[in-house]
């Protein structure tokens, strides 16, 4: 009888599994990608359902049933208001905190299957401290990064000196403690030293890795930190010898890295530059050399130059999530439209706080999706556009990334709206972007600022066109 | 020892299938990407039930409420997760609806 049980349980563990493999890969096309999330949580539902009836479970008796349900209901609850609650704006942070508690998830597994564990055994005590380490990492890595996104903490890079040097100690120091768990064998009080070490420093690794890295970043580390928490299930399923929990971890693990790799190229760095270097730190003073100041102009002289316009393209960054312009930014597309002007929008791969940010947001405003064009489909073009009007977006549009070689952002692909022949730039007041560089884009001839919330800016604009 | 090498064998695997799966993604399907593979990551929650279990037989109330708390944390992981995603991606498929 537990012989068929045994086959049962493998084959809907193996047919879980294929449905987390079929679901990732049409998840990346963009006709199946609703397709595909749906068939990895039908997985997901058979894995559970799945575990229901694993022995260990049904030992446990009602007591055992009521705590699981119990926790399985409270936690759906609070995941599904959290989802539907959540404004599209503010999307990157929750993504960040789900992926914190899926981090924090994996690391109480380890703890509780320590506590579990008598006798500490090499290979089980190995993957047991790894999925620690790597629990705790993306858990405390990913509350800061959700700090950050959502202005709550953090939200200066803090300077940590010698961050690096403190950091290797604090590596190194957990692998020690997961090594003398692993090899405490029936001694207890060792075991226990060593698991408290490698939970405290690993921790404290994942605050000092994320708090020193600047917010503009932010995307990239949210998606390492999410191949962290594959990682960390992935390695619970190696402690606790779970198939269906090391393949659909490590798949996350790997597909994140890769995600990551990505979305570094995009923003011309390396993945080590943005975990060991220091950005941002030396550079903010460079740029401003040419003196000049930024012109500016009122929301009736922008309508003139708009209602003349033949071609426009918007410019959308973090700033206009923020100021939850997009629908007003729509609004202001169709006016332009029905006054007969080309209308595109050129999204940066890095713009917002995750990378395709701006087309989620875009997409919740209606803008249809042939008008959302890439920096390599717009740029050729940009030199006969009259107008591009950049919505709270900076390094994304900074020419240092192309002339100024002494600037961090030097080799960012950008949008090269300075080659349009007016450029708006609907700002909050003076200032750098999340890097913290100059942007000389502000002060060229063609430039025009238009101060204020982007949103009532755009709202104005709109206006302006409704009494023409 | 031979079950060890097994997963083993299975997680280098399933390593190299995330590879392959991943490339060429267009940019706009990042963060549903990423919000989606991160509820796959709340697989967690079935190491949390079975590691709860084990809690409860032994009757350790330390693992027991740890191992309550990762299901707690699991689940929102995962049904947040896929709901977010499902919630962006319903955006994009509303527009392909409207221009047919």
């Amino acid at each position: 009888m537990t012989d068929i049980m045994n086959a049962v349980i493998t084959v809907l563990y193996m047919i879980s599994a294929v449905l987390f493999i079929r679901g990732i890969k049409l998840l990346g096309k963009a006709d199946t990608a609703r397709k595909g999330n749906s068939l990895s949580a039908w997985g997901m539902l058979i894995a559970v359902v799945t575990v229901l009836v694993e022995k260990e479970v049904i030992d446990s008796g009602l007591m055992g049933y009521g705590l699981i349900v119990l926790a399985v209901v409270i936690g759906a609850v609070i995941g599904a208001i959290w989802a539907k609650k959540v404004e599209m704006t503010g999307m990157p942070q929750l993504v960040a905190l789900f992926n914190g508690f899926g981090g924090l998830s994996s690391l109480l597994v380890a703890l509780t299957q320590y506590v579990n564990t008598a006798e500490a055994k090499a290979f089980e005590g190995i993957t047991l401290g790894l999925t620690i380490a790597i629990g705790a990492i993306a858990f405390t890595g990913s509350i800061v990064a959700w700090g950050k996104l959502s202005g709550k903490m953090f939200k200066k890079s803090v300077a940590i000196p010698a961050k690096n040097a403190l950091n290797a100690v604090l590596a190194v120091a957990g692998l020690a403690g997961i090594l003398v768990y692993a090899f405490s064998g029936a001694n207890a009080s060792m075991g226990m030293i060593g698991i408290i070490l490698v939970t405290a420093t690993y921790l404290i690794l994942g605050f000092t890795m994320v708090v020193t890295i600047g917010g503009g970043d932010m995307p990239v580390i949210i998606s390492l930190l999410n191949a962290f928490s594959g990682l960390a299930a992935a390695f619970a399923g190696l402690a606790i010898a779970n198939s269906v929990l090391v393949v659909s971890g490590c798949l996350v693990g790997t597909s994140g890295l890769i995600l990551t790799l990505i979305m570094c190229k995009a923003m011309n760095r390396t993945l080590y530059s943005l975990l060991f270097g220091s950005f941002g730190a030396s550079s903010s003073k460079k740029g401003a050399a040419s003196g000049k100041e930024p012109k500016s102009m009122s929301v009736e002289d922008a309508y003139l130059i708009l209602e003349a316009a033949s071609s426009v393209v918007f410019i959308p960054g973090y700033g206009m999530a923020v100021a939850q312009a997009q629908h007003s930014v729509k609004e202001l597309a169709d006016k332009l439209e029905e006054n007969g002007a080309e209308v595109n929008f050129a999204i940066h791969p890095v713009a917002g706080r995750m990378p395709g940010h701006m087309n989620v947001l875009l997409a919740e405003a209606n803008v249809p999706y042939e008008q959302l064009k890439t920096a390599d489909e717009m740029n050729p073009q940009m030199a006969n556009t009259d107008v591009a009007i950049v919505i709270g977006a900076n390094d994304v549009v900074n020419p240092s990334a192309l002339e100024d070689e002494s600037s961090p952002l030097y080799g960012m692909p950008i949008i090269n709206a300075f080659e349009a022949r007016t450029v708006f730039v609907l700002k909050r007041g003076k200032g750098t972007g999340f890097s913290g560089v100059e942007n000389p884009l502000f002060t060229n001839d063609n430039t025009v600022m238009l101060y204020g919330d982007a949103k009532q800016t755009v709202s104005s604009l709109v206006s302006e066109f409704d009494d023409a | 020892m031979g079950e060890i090498m097994l997963l083993i064998f299975v997680f280098v695997i399933a390593g190299f299938l995330g590879v392959e799966l991943i490339s060429k993604v267009p940019s706009q399907l990042h963060t549903p990407l990423m919000s989606g593979t991160n509820a796959i990551s709340g697989i967690t929650i079935v190491g949390a039930i079975s590691a709860t279990a084990i809690a409860v037989n032994a009757s350790g109330w330390v693992g027991i409420i740890m191992g309550f708390l990762a299901i707690v944390f699991a689940t929102i992981n995962v049904v947040g997760g896929y709901l977010v995603t499902d919630r962006m991606l319903g955006m994009f498929k509303k527009k392909e609806d409207k221009k047919q």
